[in-house]
């Protein structure tokens, strides 16, 4: 674990990645990327989804392998075969989704699959050192070798996790997103342990959507967009602005385009509206002609109000109107009311991926593409090919299995169906998610047109209440924004008054 | 992908003609009609069966009582004729309606108690199974001779123009019905839907629950109709009979292409599946193999399928 001692005045970097390539299939996920931290350096690396920053993790993780490239771990060529082999040669990744046993006591997830043994047996006396080793310096009051983890909050969770790859002598660790679902004081807490962490010598590589956070944390900030690195600062040389722009690529105003829009009557509202766990008493009101986002961390409760609203969560209380509609509907209700949904998660819920793509736009009505109810095949792929050359889907025909083509044009489907149901209403849940720039600035200027009614894909304004972690995106495309923050949901506001 | 598409059609078309060809040039008593006609007749069970398992495995689900419940439609066809002296079209009617009755229950145990189609048909494999042994006094109940014998036998000399029994007809009648449904109606786009990703079916306002309770009712009573086709076979109801038989039965969609983790399917495949597996038991009997060389080839082919079926899925998701 000592790495070898070196004279000369500057050390090679702690890590170095470069000329790091990534295919799948016909899509590019990184292209010639460089990147390397220094000992004791908390380096940011920031980008739009989609941009390429988990693939590169992954395959510094060694969940995947690089098409190309070389990676050097402290000056030694570094090929982790596995998440695991990573870990063991020093790279440990500190995930989102936590992943540690809740079953098992702090001690036990800490030293899971390094345990002290002894012909098979294990050395408690020396596994409970070693944890609490790793785990007093966080001087956590929840932190106690014995206690199950399931018991912990999520931030001591998080120290757990941390906790285990020191005990396994990681130099390298790696945090996703890690202040997604905490609370300011924990992320305080973090961010006190990250820079104690730093004074040992540990390297720290940062992933953050939030850039105040990283301007506060890190050292140096590495931009990836389209699969490559833009540019690396340092912070204290370059402002939040500026990382924006270096991640975007292209002037704000180019991406976000505006049409005129007149907010006309309202279409769905809800009063006091509450889910089993989140949110609690939430109020809006979406008027046609409109486009209202919903900001807010991840698990703040913004997915759940839309899928209450949507049906596919239970209503504890209050009330939904949808049009002259009021209650609780299901789904078929929904679509039926005029009102479609897009799901935040593409693969998982929103699209069927083996079925085609005509299969996937045409599904929530299955009307009028035959004689008495019948479904005709060649009937679908005629209405869908419409939306292939409107949206500019790229794909073989409106037969091909949707899981073939790329993030982008997966969600360009996604979106197709709630315009082949013509729908009033639209609810999207992350809309852009691990999406391109092309596709990101093709879905924003149909939502501008589907608002103002004008142009191509509407002739009547219509109503889009949108949910997105990614401010600078909500703030270009919206007249008014609400906050969600732990189930509770702000008044929305014009957009000129949010700051 | 243009080969692999092709593959999917007509792949176990494909199997079938390999395997039928393989036993022909070790047997020229394959190619007799004769032959033919006897492996018609012992396929139509286990594919009328397979018709109902090729939906529930399309929708994601498995049935594992399918054998249990053409023992217990056999029983309940010859029970109505000799017990209470129903006629025999009543008496057929009664054994599919027991089968989709049996159907029914699986299916509301999955949908509204929320249990795993494994775990409940495992548990309704040995209840109906019971039930089919309770009813019968655990022994077979002999139906005599009704035109209900005929479904299921050889073709009388002066009626060979038919070319394969009533039974085998009722059984392509059925399938084509359902391939049709499956491909050309919104409850087929929907059991493709709810197979292939039930979250996004639910999504897209699919009533998931309706659409399941309908395939494990349908899947229920084309079982049942494959117990009549038992007790025609046999002319005896038979509650001992058709033991293990769900293993052909799902094999035989496993080979036609059909995919356990749902969404995948045909029922075209499904029946050829069938044929393949009839076709190396008769093979292999007409040789003069021992019973366990048949088993060890007809695993062989299920494992063969499978296979395929993996390399399909690892070349479509990359």
């Amino acid at each position: 674990m000592v790495a070898v001692k070196r004279q000369d005045e500057n050390p090679p970097p702690r890590l170095e990645m470069r000329g790091i390539h990534k295919r799948f299939g016909a899509t590019i996920a990184l292209d010639e990327v460089t990147f390397s931290i220094l000992q004791g350096e908390v380096h940011a690396l920031v980008g739009e989804n989609g941009a390429g920053k988990s693939t590169l993790m992954k395959i510094l993780s060694g969940a995947h392998t690089a098409d190309a490239g070389e990676m050097k771990l402290d000056g030694r060529p570094y090929l982790p075969q596995s998440p695991l082999d990573g870990r063991l040669q020093g790279v440990a990744m500190i995930y989102q989704e936590l992943s540690l046993a809740p079953h098992l006591t702090v001690e036990e997830n800490i030293m899971l699959g390094v345990e002290p043994v002894l012909h098979g047996f294990i050395l408690h006396k020396e596994m409970r050192e070693t944890a609490m080793r790793a785990i007093e310096k966080f001087d956590h009051p929840e932190l106690k070798p014995q206690v199950r983890v399931r018991e912990l909050t999520v931030g001591a969770q998080q120290l757990v996790e941390i906790g285990r790859s020191l005990a396994i002598g990681c130099r390298v660790l790696v945090f996703d997103e890690p202040t997604s679902s905490l609370s300011q004081k924990d992320i305080q807490r973090l961010f006190e342990i990250i820079r104690s962490l730093k004074k040992q010598g540990i390297s720290i590589i940062y992933i953050s959507h939030f850039l105040e956070e990283v301007q506060e944390i890190a050292d140096r900030v590495t931009v990836l967009r389209d699969s490559t690195v833009v540019g690396s600062k340092r912070t204290a040389e370059i402002s939040t602005d500026e990382i924006v722009h270096m991640m975007v690529g292209r002037e704000v105003a180019d991406l976000y385009p505006r049409s005129k829009r007149k907010a006309g009557e309202t279409v769905l509202e809800i009063k006091n509206l509450s889910g089993v766990k989140k949110p609690a008493n939430a109020n809006l009101a979406l008027h046609r002609g409109e486009v209202l986002g919903i900001c807010g961390l991840v698990g703040a409760g913004r997915t759940e109000l839309l899928r209450i609203i949507f049906g596919l969560d239970e209503v504890k209380g209050g009330e939904i109107k949808i049009g002259i509609y009021t209650g609780a509907g299901s789904p078929l209700q929904r679509w039926q009311n005029g009102t479609g949904m897009l799901s935040e998660n593409r693969k998982e819920e929103g699209l069927a991926l083996n079925m085609s793509v005509a299969d996937n736009v045409t599904l929530s009505r299955l009307q009028n593409f035959g004689p008495a109810g019948i479904v005709l095949p060649k009937k679908q792929e005629e209405a869908t090919q419409d939306w292939i050359d409107r949206l500019d889907i790229r794909c073989r025909n409106a037969a091909q299995p949707v899981g073939d083509l790329s993030g982008g044009n997966q969600q360009k489907v996604a979106f197709a169906r709630l315009l082949q149901h013509d729908v009033d209403v639209f609810l999207l849940d992350e809309p852009t998610r691990g999406i391109d720039v092309a596709a990101k600035a093709k879905l924003y200027a149909v939502i501008d047109e589907l608002a103002s009614g004008s142009g191509n894909f509407s002739s009547s304004p219509r109503a889009v209440l949108v949910v997105s972690s990614y401010l600078p995106e909500l703030l270009g495309i919206c007249d008014r924004i609400a906050v969600m923050a732990r189930g509770n949901l702000s008044e929305a506001k014009p957009v000129a008054e949010v700051d | 992908m243009k080969n692999w598409n092709w593959l999917n059609k007509f792949g176990p078309l494909l199997a079938l003609l390999l395997v039928y060809l393989f036993f022909a040039a070790f047997n020229s008593k394959m190619t007799t009609l004769p032959a033919m006609e006897a492996m018609i007749l012992q396929t139509v069970i286990v594919a009328i069966s397979a018709i109902g398992m090729t939906l529930v495995i399309i929708s994601g689900g498995i049935d594992l009582s399918a054998g249990s419940i053409i023992a217990f439609g056999s029983v309940v066809v010859a029970l109505c004729i000799v017990t209470f002296n129903l006629p025999p079209v009543v008496a057929a009617f009664c054994g599919v309606f027991a089968g989709m009755l049996c159907g029914f229950l699986n299916g509301f145990l999955i949908t509204r108690i929320k249990l795993v189609p494994f775990i409940v048909t495992l548990g309704s494999l040995l209840l109906v199974r019971g039930l089919a042994k309770g009813f019968a006094g655990s022994m077979p109940v002999n139906a005599g001779e009704t035109w209900l014998s005929e479904l299921l036998a050889t073709l009388p000399a002066g009626q060979k123009w038919q070319l394969i029994p009533p039974g085998a007809w009722l059984m392509i009648f059925l399938a084509v019905l359902v391939a049709g449904l499956l491909r050309y109606t919104k409850i087929g786009r929907h059991i493709f839907a709810i197979g292939s990703n039930e979250q996004t079916a639910r999504l897209c306002g699919v009533a998931v629950e309706r659409a399941k309770l309908i395939v494990y009712s349908v899947a229920g009573a084309f079982s049942g109709l494959a117990g009549l086709m038992l007790m025609s076979y046999q002319e005896q109801g038979d509650p001992t009979g058709a033991v293990g038989l769900e293993l052909d039965v799902i094999a035989a969609v496993v080979i036609g292409g059909g995919s356990l983790s749902g969404g995948e399917g045909s029922i075209f495949g499904s029946l050829i599946g069938a044929m393949i597996m009839t076709v190396i038991r008769t093979g292999c009997q007409l040789n003069g193999w021992a019973p366990w060389v048949t088993q060890i080839v007809t695993g062989i082919v299920i494992v063969m399928a499978v296979t395929v079926d993996r390399l399909r899925h690892r070349n479509n998701h990359q």
